[in-house]
């Protein structure tokens, strides 16, 4: 893997298998350009990610965190990103009283055609971290 | 009294059940310790005073027979969520209520009177004398209560069977519970920060707020130490302590019953309960759930509604 460019920060991605991951497949195929700050981790469903882990992945490195998964009421699983929703607004009222920036943790829902909507997600959250700069001091 | 009350109400209960959780005198007049009751004699070694801090409630997921339990207001709370999660029978318990007035934090005494040991302890309406050496000090109650006393809304218990007293009404505006949340998030991202950072830099990862929590029911399979990978290292860092707090903190969103157990029992002081209790102050805002007060409610992570009101879909 090639070393990190100084400018670029580390955010990341964790995308639902059926709609937001498909989303940015689409984006890719459509050729939309998009900042590379973003490492996504395919999970099955929104439902799948623990708030843990954002805080894990903020803690140990990350500048950002994103998760992205179906419209609710087009989940997949009929119901997991409702229980992600409540997860995850619970958490990103938590992070500020951390002392983390909730501008660095953002969810949304993105569908498996909506490609130029993954763009854009990608260009105004990366645009978002940037804008607080590195999380981490080397 | 009370007491005398209590152990009657225990000896009257003692034949329909395997054991009666109490408190004891401990090893000095300051510390009172839990007592498993289980013959008409030992419920002699009875006490009930504002030393009884221990949240008994904590033992009844364990318990595989009948048992009877004395809580005070702010415990029986726990046994609430236990219900409203599935954790206990409601017919294998019976609780016995105590109204209480306010319970002594043994740390503020201790420190009030500089670790000297301690001869004798007694207590007045309101007030508590604590023979030392040295002398005698006499504080009031309300000087060296916890905090969860000082905002208390529930000084009768919420669930019981039988009541050693008078049921008592709280004194205390509903507003003063998040009053110490409310204060924080008045202060700057940057304050809040060095705050934490710097209680947390405190914890030596004993894990008793773990231990001691009525609602860490997951015992010897609790994720900060039995997952591969770890979820944390045994790496001395800030970064680890601060994980092992958000743990325990999201593992708790919307089921902390604000016992405040974590806080008496840690070593180095920290203000463990303080994410808890703003979780529980967001969850009240979004759900209008307060944990470990009806029944019949269902913890908010539990469930969820097709249509939220509450939640809005963030703009970047």
């Amino acid at each position: 893997m090639s070393e990190v460019a100084p400018k670029e920060l580390r955010i990341v991605g964790f995308l639902c298998n059926w709609c937001s991951y498909g989303g940015a497949d689409t984006a890719g195929v459509g050729r939309f350009r998009q900042p590379t700050d973003l490492r996504i981790i395919r999970v099955p469903c929104s439902g799948r990610v623990d708030p843990m882990f954002v805080v894990r992945a903020l803690l140990t490195g990350a500048d950002g965190v994103l998760v992205s998964g179906c419209h609710p009421r087009d989940c997949h699983y009929t119901d997991g990103n409702f229980y992600a929703r409540r997860r995850l607004e619970m958490l990103k009222r938590l992070l500020p009283f951390l002392g983390i920036d909730d501008k660095r943790f953002h969810y949304t829902w993105v569908s498996a055609s909506e490609g130029a909507k993954w763009q854009q997600v990608v260009t105004d959250f990366t645009k978002q971290v940037h804008a607080l700069g590195p999380m981490h001091q080397k | 009294m009370s007491t005398q009350k209590l152990k009657e109400i225990i000896k009257q209960v003692l034949p329909d059940v395997e054991a009666v959780i109490c408190w004891q005198e401990g090893f000095d007049k300051l510390n009172v310790t839990p007592i498993f009751i289980t013959s008409p004699e030992q419920a002699e070694k009875v006490v009930w005073n504002p030393l009884c801090a221990q949240n008994l409630a904590s033992y009844l997921p364990s318990q595989k027979k009948k048992v009877a339990v004395a809580v005070k207001g702010c415990d029986s709370r726990t046994i609430v969520q236990y219900m409203q999660e599935g954790l206990i029978d409601r017919n294998n318990v019976v609780i016995i209520g105590i109204p209480c007035k306010g319970i002594i934090s043994k740390k503020k005494v201790q420190k009030a009177i500089g670790n000297e040991p301690v001869e004798d302890v007694s207590f007045t309406e309101g007030s508590v004398k604590v023979k030392t050496p040295s002398g005698e000090k006499t504080f009031a109650i309300a000087d060296v209560c916890p905090s969860k006393c000082t905002s208390c809304q529930y000084p009768t218990p919420i669930v019981y069977d039988q009541l050693t007293a008078d049921p008592i009404q709280s004194d205390k505006p509903a507003e003063s519970v998040y009053a110490d949340v409310a204060e924080l998030e008045g202060k700057t991202l940057e304050e809040r920060k060095a705050y934490f950072l710097s209680q947390f830099d405190k914890c030596i990862r004993c894990y008793a707020c773990r231990n001691a929590c009525p609602m860490c029911v997951c015992q010897d399979s609790c994720i900060a130490e039995t997952r591969d990978p770890h979820w944390i290292t045994q790496k001395l860092s800030l970064d680890e302590k601060l994980m092992f707090h958000m743990i325990h903190a999201l593992h708790l969103a919307g089921r902390c019953v604000e016992c405040g157990e974590c806080e008496r029992v840690c070593p180095m002081e920290i203000p463990v309960a303080k994410l808890k209790k703003k979780i529980n102050k967001e969850m009240k805002e979004l759900f209008d759930y307060i944990p470990g007060v009806n029944p019949e409610d269902k913890p908010p992570m539990y469930i969820f509604n097709v249509d939220e009101a509450k939640i809005k879909e963030h703009k970047l």
